[in-house]
């Protein structure tokens, strides 16, 4: 049971708790789990679960150059993904033309990454921190820039999510009643992009779609309301953030493998729920 | 015909919020007015000097092959194309896009079964769907213009359902309660028939009739096959190659009218009570690829 042992535990975790940069990522992983719990029902609604893993992948390559050019890393990353979502949120409507573009440009961009990490000296850890995440990155710079694409993308939503939602459910009939579903497309895709960027450093470029998908995916399971399906969304996001960082401490471990355990065991048990009131409904 | 039926009160709560057509005064100006209006793309004219008055309570069909123009007149009165040349007034105002004079019904497409979403959400952005910003002081009007639309329709009982899990044809009445919720002057129907079996057809027409008879709504119903709404058309606009005719059914569903609109011998025969065009490229019969820019991608997937 000695591996048990090792992912979990909670030696030293009351001591953590007091300093100063444990308290930062705790606090970067709430406002990350608002934020991706707010967006993750209208990438769900809208099906751009793919276009989310592309733009992560991109963030990744930018945050590979940034690291190989000596700049500030997270910049790097905020770049790569919002020019990916740029050039995601104006590709075509069809889902599989679409999809194969974002392959394309996904796969690439991740062997470009690759070679800049094969290509940058530095220390390792700062490497593998890319790709699987670390909280110990995030100081107080990091949490205000943070802060401040979190109050963004929620003002963005205050203002547009009507529309939005109205033009992820029923496009055709969205631009019939006048919603601008050419200008939304990409300001959404920008949101993700920002979201993203500030995802991988905390949770790593493979893993972002654990954060901004999986928790709309779950809660779509449950309920029908988009309302109920936003809250839950971001209810699963904390759980599996700030819970999956409290987890990670006591072993030292990256914070990437038990947030998306809390989160997949969400939706996990979200799927169950649906079926057995599917059951119940079908007996009664 | 300006007849004397006040817009319904019982079916739709109190009038009077902002926005909405006159709320006691019954309507006189036609529903939709259109002058000398042109409309081309380059040198390729799709119709000119189309003048077209629709009363309240008038039920007119569109008709015309693939590419004569039927797709490009619904978005002009839905205001999301101007027109070339010529004017348009709906319900007296200029044509804009996102008017509540307007409710649109579109084509029958299913919906993601993973959505979150529910059927009165869905009648709800036929009210504000379109609008930025939040509205939490029009919440109460808001929910009680939904819940008269689905009534109205007899969908309050799966209201609450997923609507990924709805039938087309339980779908389909949410979206003619989605084009009701606003108390248009004007139902722009594109299509609503096609891949609905015979009776929801029967329901869904059914539907739309009642609402231009106690609301006096106009009806503009875009379609390629008129027989199922045949005993409703006041009015058929046919539009064939930049050339158009309009008139009662028996005015302009004739041999004569068609193959001088056409050019070629067209023949239409009455069968069975159904009128039957031969010989037109384009049949009246409905073709699953029509307008396939219409149908959005989760459909096609």
């Amino acid at each position: 049971m000695s591996y048990l042992d090792r992912i979990i535990n909670f030696e030293g975790v009351g001591t953590l708790l007091q300093l100063p940069f444990v308290q930062n990522a705790l606090l970067a992983a709430a406002i990350l789990g608002l934020i991706a719990g707010l967006l993750a029902p209208l990438i769900v609604a809208r099906g751009m679960a793919f276009a989310v893993h592309g733009t992560s992948e991109l963030a990744f390559t930018g945050g590979a150059a940034a690291l190989l050019l000596g700049i500030d890393v997270s910049s790097g990353a905020i770049g790569g993904a919002v020019a990916a979502s740029l050039l995601f949120g104006m590709l075509g409507k069809r889902q599989r033309e679409r999809d194969s573009v974002i392959g394309v440009v996904l796969a690439f961009g991740l062997g470009l990454g690759v070679l800049m990490l094969a290509l940058y000296e530095g220390r390792s850890a700062n490497r593998f921190g890319l790709l699987t995440g670390s909280i110990v990155s995030i100081d107080s710079t990091n949490l205000l820039v943070l802060a401040v694409t979190a109050a963004l993308v929620i003002g963005t939503l205050c203002v547009t999510y009507r529309p939005l939602l109205f033009s992820s459910a029923d496009p055709s009939v969205a631009a019939a009643h006048g919603v601008p579903v050419r200008v939304l497309g990409p300001v959404f895709a920008v949101l993700i992009g920002l979201t993203t960027a500030l995802a991988v450093p905390v949770v790593g470029a493979i893993l972002v779609l654990a954060v901004l998908v999986t928790p709309g995916a779950a809660a779509a399971q449950v309920t029908s309301s988009p309302f109920k399906a936003t809250m839950m969304a971001i209810l699963i996001a904390e759980a599996g953030l700030v819970g999956g960082t409290l987890l990670s401490l006591g072993p030292g471990l990256p914070v990437s493998g038990y947030a998306t355990t809390v989160i997949f065991l969400a939706y996990v048990g979200c799927r169950l729920v649906a079926r057995f009131r599917r059951r119940m409904s079908s007996d009664a | 015909m300006p007849s004397a039926l006040p817009p319904d009160g019982r079916l739709l709560g109190p009038a009077g919020t902002a926005g909405e057509p006159d709320g006691d005064v019954p309507r006189e100006v036609p529903a939709i007015r259109l002058r000398d209006a042109r409309m081309s793309f380059g040198d390729r004219l799709l119709w000119d000097n189309l003048d077209l008055d629709v009363a309240a309570g008038e039920f007119v069909a569109v008709l015309g092959p693939n590419g004569s123009g039927k797709t490009t007149l619904l978005k002009v009165l839905l205001g999301l194309l101007p027109l070339s040349a010529g004017s348009l007034l709906i319900d007296g105002e200029p044509a804009r896009r996102g008017s509540p004079r307007i409710g649109y019904i579109p084509q029958q497409t299913s919906a993601d079964p993973e959505l979150a979403l529910r059927g009165r959400d869905l009648v709800g952005f036929g009210w504000d769907g379109h609008r930025m910003g939040m509205s939490f002081r029009r919440r109460a009007v808001r929910r009680r213009r939904v819940h008269a639309a689905l009534a109205a329709v007899e969908a309050t009982d799966y209201a609450d359902v997923a609507v990924g899990r709805l039938s087309g044809g339980e779908l389909q009445r949410l979206r003619v309660a989605q084009a009701l919720v606003g108390d248009p002057a004007v139902l722009l129907c594109d299509e609503p028939f096609l891949g609905l079996d015979l009776a929801h057809q029967r329901t869904i027409s059914r539907l739309i009739d009642d609402r231009r008879r106690t609301t006096s709504s106009a009806v503009v119903f875009v379609t390629h096959e008129i027989n199922p709404v045949l005993h409703l058309v006041d009015r058929v606009v046919y539009l064939v190659n930049g050339r158009f005719r309009i008139g009662t059914p028996a005015e302009v569903m004739t041999s004569e009218v068609l193959s001088d609109l056409y050019g070629t011998d067209v023949d239409v025969v009455t069968v069975r009570g159904r009128l039957v065009v031969v010989g037109a490229e384009d049949d009246a019969v409905p073709r699953p690829g029509h307008a396939v820019h219409h149908v959005p991608d989760r459909a096609v997937r």
